[in-house]
């Protein structure tokens, strides 16, 4: 029962074109996470953590930033969640056969391709030249329309997954759509729907363009979500297009903290869609 | 009632009053009809389901036996373009009247379906989800109608050290047997079963035909069956359909040995389905 040898060859030609392929993808990632290291290790000492953007020739970190862009993805992902999570399951549950629900469905296919930057600007005329000034409100408007087309799609998604006879089942006891909803579906679906969550705020940490319209920077440090606020893109964007050295080895320290807080977001994701199939 | 009226035609007992006592969990019905879109899936049926005993449904695939369970709880209605016309009639309602409140119905009416479908939550949560939604009780309370719906179903002494354990590290067998507990603690007056042993061994199917027949006291029992040896163990009457109609209804043991009709005759001998 000898395999052919033309069979052999091209079994290994597809194993070494795909071997070739994956490495192909990884090592890119290797290597920004290995440059952005090797260039930022000079700031990546606690004070990155402790002191504020410096002004140029001093030297200081990035804790402005830091706070200003944990506090706007915070806000975002609180704004965007419940309404994304929300959204979606009308989308799969209570409006599924409606024409409304497919025309909201590819409305939001729309909004989850638009540049960010379309949605900076966007937030920028709404909020920004209304109210007269930059804000963190607004950086947080920006980032959580960016969030949610994602967990609209991936709710939705996810509901879809689960098989009808699970619904039936439910509501052949009786219970009414939101406790079949609530108590079965979205247990069902918990850890898939996390995991666009977290995919989301994967997406909207690195996100430059809309918060240049609306949270712009700060030098120094402001607790305020009412005025402009600095936060890490930005500070890399400012930073690296900068003459300093300082700010390039700064800008350097922010893109790897930036990129291995992705990284550990997506690990993250990895072991909670594995726990999803486990259960 | 009925026992011995002819299948086609058994005047229907509760002729527009109350149902009596010993027609308590009965289902008549009369001149259904079911639709798929354009599809007509059954064809003016008429029968009387008898309370307190076993009822197969039997037939090739595509003759409307599932059809006719999921008409009687009104699942369909979750699906658009579905729709049934003529009566159902249980305790002197028509339960197919859209003013029949579907949590009403569908406490009535219990369903267990071919797949086993525990939800992904604790065994105990799995039985107390509808409890807790009909009733108000107390925790001992509802401990106690857990226990008892599970001892029913035959599964208590395999559950009862792990009841917070989820549902789905079950065995097949006793996933189906949870949903029959579940199904049953909320006291229906009847059990729709639809081919729900289709998809368990031979040991778990056993174990879930004697407790169909030892629940055949308490509930008015409809099963749909591909299994003509499972319908002639555990039923006392059995119906035959063909293409939406219904060809055939009588006691088990007269449909399997002496059929009126051909179609059944070739149906049970294995010419066709």
């Amino acid at each position: 029962m000898a395999i052919p040898a033309r069979r052999r060859i091209a079994d290994i030609a597809a194993f070494a074109f795909a071997t070739a392929a994956t490495v192909f993808g990884l090592v890119w990632l290797a290597w920004i996470l290995w440059t952005t290291l090797l260039q930022g290790a000079a700031a990546l000492t606690p004070s990155l953590f402790s002191q504020m953007t410096p002004p140029p020739g001093a030297s200081g970190g990035l804790l402005n930033a830091f706070y200003g862009s944990a506090v706007m993805i915070l806000l975002g992902l609180v704004i965007g969640t419940p309404i994304g999570v929300a959204a979606g399951t009308y989308l799969a549950e209570h409006g599924r056969y409606t024409r409304l629900a497919a025309i909201v469905s590819f409305v939001n296919d729309i909004l989850l391709s638009a540049p960010s930057i379309v949605i900076g600007l966007f937030v920028y005329e709404m909020v920004v030249r209304t109210a007269g000034h930059f804000s963190g409100y607004a950086g947080a408007l920006a980032l959580a329309m960016i969030l949610l087309p994602i967990v609209v799609r991936t709710t939705e998604e996810s509901l879809r997954l689960i098989p009808d006879q699970m619904r039936e089942a439910g509501f052949a006891l009786g219970l009414p759509r939101w406790r079949v909803t609530r108590q079965i579906l979205y247990k069902a679906a918990r850890s898939a729907i996390l995991t666009g969550i977290l995919l989301g705020v994967a997406r909207i940490a690195g996100e430059t363009a809309p918060l240049l319209f609306t949270a712009l920077n700060n030098q120094f440090w402001s607790s305020s979500l009412n005025g402009p606020l600095a936060n890490i893109p930005v500070v890399i964007f400012q930073y690296a297009m900068s003459p300093y050295d300082e700010w390039h080895t700064l800008a350097w320290a922010g893109a790897f903290v930036l990129t291995a807080f992705v990284l550990i977001l997506n690990i993250l994701v990895r072991l909670l869609a594995r726990r999803g199939k486990n259960q | 009632m009925n026992e011995t009226a002819t299948a086609l035609r058994i005047t229907p007992a509760y002729a527009g009053t109350k149902g009596t006592v010993e027609n308590h969990g009965a289902v008549n019905i009369r001149d259904l009809n079911f639709h798929y879109g354009k599809g007509h899936a059954l064809k003016q049926v008429t029968m009387t389901v008898p309370a307190n005993a076993v009822t197969a449904i039997i037939g090739p695939s595509g003759c409307g036996k599932s059809t006719l369970l999921r008409t009687i709880n009104r699942i369909f209605e979750l699906y658009p373009e579905q729709y049934a016309t003529g009566e159902i009639v249980i305790d002197g309602r028509n339960v197919l009247d859209r003013r029949y409140p579907l949590s009403d119905l569908r406490r009535l009416v219990g369903m267990v379906f071919q797949k086993p479908t525990p939800f992904p939550s604790s065994i105990r949560s799995n039985v107390a989800f509808a409890l807790s939604y009909y009733e108000r009780l107390s925790k001992s309370e509802i401990n106690d109608r857990i226990e008892d719906a599970l001892r029913q179903a035959a599964l208590w002494d395999e559950v009862k050290d792990k009841l917070h354990h989820s549902a789905l590290s079950l065995s097949g067998g006793q996933q189906q047997r949870l949903c029959i507990a579940r199904t049953i603690a909320v006291r229906p007056e009847i059990l729709l079963l639809d081919e729900a042993t289709s998809a368990l061994d031979p040991i778990s199917t056993a174990k879930i035909e004697e407790l169909i027949h030892e629940l055949r006291e308490r509930f008015t029992i409809v099963i749909v069956t591909h299994n003509m040896q499972q319908a002639a163990r555990i039923s006392q009457r059995t119906a035959f359909f063909h293409l939406g109609e219904l060809i055939e209804f009588g006691s088990t043991s007269e449909i399997f040995t002496n059929p009126r009709e051909q179609r059944t005759r070739d149906y049970i001998t294995g010419r066709y389905g």
